[in-house]
C-alpha cells in the first residue's frame, strides 16, 4: 500500500477497523471527534457495531459489555471525557476483558481548552480508576506511529486481557501527514472460551468484578499484579535518537518528543553531546534503559506539555544518579525547538559547572577498573 | 462462585403423583441470599420460568445490577455479566449490538435504574435498544441498608429520611414505567406487582410479553415490579405485602403504559 495524506484521528479509526475492531462506542469531544465520525461512516458499512452514546460513562460501559463477548472493541475520547470513563476502566480491569481506549489529550483542568496537551499522563498512566492496576499505554509521535500503535494496542489488549490506551495529544490527532495504512485483517471466526455467547453448547460464563471475600479478592489482585508484572517485563517500547556518546539526555514523548528531536539536532550542531530517549510505552515505562543511561549521563532534561507528570517516572528511574531538570508548557502551548535548545544549553552549563562531582565519579570508575 | 447445577427431575413413571412443580432448568440449585419475605426470589423465578418456556436458556445473556441482586448471576443458569451501578443498560447495549440474535436482559433495582442509572435507562429506551429490562421497585435502597430511593414515597421513613421523606427537601418519587413509555423507542412498558398470587401471575405474563417483544425485534421493553423489602421497611413479610397494596399501588398504579403490537 502506498502512503496517503492522513489526518491522525481518521487514521487511528481506520487502523482500528483494519485491526479487526468490531464494535465502537463513543461520544463527541474535541479534539477527538473526527475519529468518532470516521467510525460512524465506516462501521455500519462493514456491518459492525457503532453507537454514539449519551455520555462517556455510557460509552465505556457499552465497551465493557461488548468486550465481554470476546470481540475487539474500542472507544475514544479526550481528557474531560476520559475522566468520566475512569469508573468503567476500573470495572474492565477488574473483569479482565480487553478494551482499547484512545485519548486525544487537550488542555485542562476543568473544561480547559481544545488545544494539544499532555496533562493526562497521570490520569492514564497512574490511574484508570479505583483499585490496584495499571493500563498498557502507548504514545505515538507521528500519524504513522499512531496507526501502528493502534493495531498493536488491540493485539496487546487481547494478549493480556487488559486495557490498552493509545495516548496522544490533540496535535497528532488533528495533524495531516503522509502515512501508510495496513491491509484489512480478517475477523476471527472463533470467540475466546471465557466470552459471553448465550451459553450455546458449552458451560455458562459469568463476567464480574466482585469478590466479596477478602481472601478471594486478594487472590484476584495477586493474579492481576502478576499480569501487570508480565506486561512490565514484555512490553517496553521506546526510540533513541543520537544517544551514542551523549552526556546529556532529553526524555520526552509524543509531540514534545518530536519537537525535542529537532532541539537535540540543533544542540548537536553546536557541539553539545546530547541525545533523546522517547518513551513509546508509558506503561510499562522504559525505566531500565533510563537507569542505565543515568549511570553515565551528566544530566537529564524532561520536556512535557504539562507541569511535569512523566517527570516523576524519570526521577524514579534516574534514582538520584544524575540531576534531572524539567521544561514544560501548559494550557495547550507547544514548546518550540529553540525553547528546548535553550534548556539543553542551560543543562550543559549547569552540569559542566558541577562536573567536579561527575569527573570525580568518572575517575573513581576508571580506578576501579 | 458459580455452583454447577445438576437438575434431578425424578422419572415420571416412578411417581405415584403427577409432577406439578419443579425448579426451572434456567435457575441454579443455589439457595439465594435474599432476606425472608423479599420478593426478588419470586421475580427471579418468574423470569426463569419464562426463559425456559420460550426455550431461551442457551441464547440468553443477563446483566446484573449493583444492589441486592448483584449476585443474580449465581441463581440464573445462563451467561451473565455484572455491571457497574446503574450502567446495566449500557452494558446490555454493548452485548446486544455485537450479538443481535441473542436475548439480552437487565435486572435492576430502583436506586440502580432510577437514580444513578437514569441517563443509561432513558437513552437505551430512546434508542429503541432491543433489550428487556426487569425493574424491581421496592421504594428503598436495600443493599446499603434502607436509604431513600428515587421511588421512596412522600412521608416514608428511611435511614436517610428519618423524619419521613419531605418532598419540599427531597422531591418526589419517579414513575419510571410511565416515563419510559413516553419515549418513541419503547415498545413495551408496564407495571405489575408481586404482592399476591393473582398479581404474580399477571407479572409473569408481562415478563413473557416483554421477552417476546425482544424476540420479535420490536425494541425496548420494561416490566416494573412492585416488590417488598420487609427488612428495610421494618415490617413482617405479610405486612410488607399488604403495604405494597395499600401504599405503593396508589402511588405506582399497575397497568400497561405502552404495549405496541
Amino acid at each position: 500500500m502506498a502512503k496517503e495524506l492522513l489526518k491522525g484521528n481518521e487514521a487511528i479509526a481506520e487502523a482500528a477497523i483494519r485491526a479487526g475492531c468490531q464494535a465502537y462506542f463513543g461520544y463527541p469531544i474535541t479534539p477527538q471527534t473526527e475519529l468518532l465520525e470516521h467510525m460512524a461512516k465506516r462501521m455500519p458499512e462493514l456491518g459492525r457495531a457503532f453507537v454514539q452514546a449519551e455520555s462517556e460513562v455510557a460509552a465505556i460501559n457499552m465497551c465493557y459489555g461488548a468486550a465481554c463477548t470476546g470481540v475487539r472493541v474500542m472507544t475514544s475520547s479526550s481528557s474531560p471525557g476520559v475522566s468520566l470513563m475512569q469508573e468503567g476502566l476500573s470495572y474492565i480491569a477488574g473483569s479482565e476483558v480487553p478494551v482499547v481506549l484512545v485519548d486525544v489529550m487537550r488542555g485542562g483542568p476543568g473544561l480547559g481548552n481544545i488545544a494539544p496537551s499532555q496533562s493526562d499522563y497521570n490520569q492514564i498512566v497512574k490511574f484508570g480508576g479505583h483499585g490496584d492496576f495499571k493500563m498498557i499505554v502507548l504514545a505515538p509521535a507521528t500519524v504513522q506511529e499512531a496507526i501502528d500503535l493502534t493495531a498493536e494496542a488491540f493485539d496487546l489488549a487481547e494478549k493480556h486481557r487488559h486495557i490498552a490506551v493509545v495516548l496522544l495529544d490533540g496535535n497528532i490527532g488533528q495533524m495531516m501527514e503522509p502515512a501508510e495504512l495496513p491491509p484489512m485483517r480478517p475477523l476471527p471466526t472463533a470467540i475466546p472460551d471465557w466470552a459471553l455467547s448465550g451459553n450455546d453448547g458449552g458451560p455458562r460464563n459469568v463476567i464480574t468484578s466482585i469478590h466479596l471475600q477478602p481472601e478471594e479478592l486478594e487472590r484476584f489482585n495477586q493474579k492481576l499484579q502478576a499480569k501487570i508484572e508480565r506486561i512490565r517485563a514484555e512490553e517496553v517500547r521506546y526510540r533513541e535518537y543520537m544517544l551514542d556518546g551523549a552526556e546529556l539526555i532529553v526524555v520526552a514523548y509524543g509531540t514534545a518528543g518530536r519537537v525535542a528531536q529537532s532541539a537535540v539536532k540543533m544542540a548537536q550542531q553546536q557541539g553539545i553531546p546530547v541525545g533523546l530517549l522517547r518513551p513509546i510505552s508509558l506503561f510499562p515505562f522504559p525505566e531500565d534503559r533510563i537507569s542505565q543511561l543515568a549511570d553515565e549521563a551528566r544530566g537529564f532534561l524532561v520536556v512535557e506539555m504539562s507541569a511535569g507528570q512523566m517527570l516523576d517516572d524519570v526521577r524514579l528511574a534516574v534514582a538520584g544518579q544524575a540531576p534531572v531538570r524539567f521544561y514544560g508548557r501548559m494550557g495547550g502551548m507547544v514548546p518550540l525547538p529553540e525553547e528546548i535548545l535553550a534548556e539543553i544549553v542551560k543543562l550543559d552549563q549547569a552540569t559542566a559547572q558541577s562536573s567536579a562531582y561527575h569527573m570525580k565519579e568518572q575517575a573513581q570508575r576508571t580506578e576501579s577498573r | 462462585m458459580i455452583v454447577e447445577d445438576t437438575l434431578n427431575v425424578p422419572q415420571h413413571e416412578e411417581l405415584a403423583e403427577e409432577l406439578v412443580y419443579r425448579r426451572p432448568a434456567t435457575l441454579t440449585s443455589l439457595h439465594t441470599h435474599y432476606c425472608p419475605g423479599c420478593t426478588h426470589g419470586v421475580a427471579h423465578r418468574l423470569i426463569a420460568e419464562v426463559l425456559e418456556e420460550l426455550g431461551l436458556q442457551n441464547k440468553t445473556i443477563g446483566v446484573a445490577p449493583v444492589g441486592c441482586a448483584v449476585f443474580a448471576y449465581n441463581y440464573f443458569n445462563c451467561d451473565f455479566a455484572e455491571a457497574a451501578h446503574g450502567r446495566a443498560p449500557a452494558m446490555a447495549t454493548g452485548i446486544k449490538r455485537v450479538l443481535p440474535d441473542r436475548v439480552v436482559f437487565t435486572y435492576q433495582g430502583d436506586g440502580d435504574l432510577a437514580a444513578i442509572g437514569t441517563a443509561e435507562i432513558i437513552h437505551a429506551a430512546a434508542r429503541g435498544e432491543n433489550i428487556t429490562v426487569i425493574f424491581i421497585n421496592n421504594a428503598i435502597y436495600g443493599m446499603t441498608g434502607g436509604q431513600m430511593a428515587p421511588t421512596t414515597l412522600p412521608g416514608m421513613k428511611t435511614t436517610s429520611t428519618p423524619a419521613g421523606r419531605d418532598v419540599e427537601l427531597t422531591g418526589f418519587p419517579i414513575r419510571m414505567a410511565e416515563l419510559l413509555a413516553r419515549l418513541d423507542g419503547t415498545s413495551y412498558a408496564v407495571r405489575r406487582s408481586l404482592h399476591n398470587p393473582a398479581e404474580i401471575r399477571k407479572a409473569k405474563k408481562a415478563i413473557r410479553a416483554a421477552f417476546e417483544t425482544q424476540l420479535q425485534g420490536r425494541g425496548f421493553s420494561i416490566v416494573e415490579l412492585l416488590s417488598a423489602c420487609p427488612v428495610n421497611w421494618n415490617m413482617k413479610p405479610i405486612e410488607a405485602l399488604k403495604w405494597i397494596e395499600t401504599n405503593m399501588l396508589p402511588a405506582f398504579p399497575t397497568g400497561d403504559y405502552k404495549v405496541l403490537n
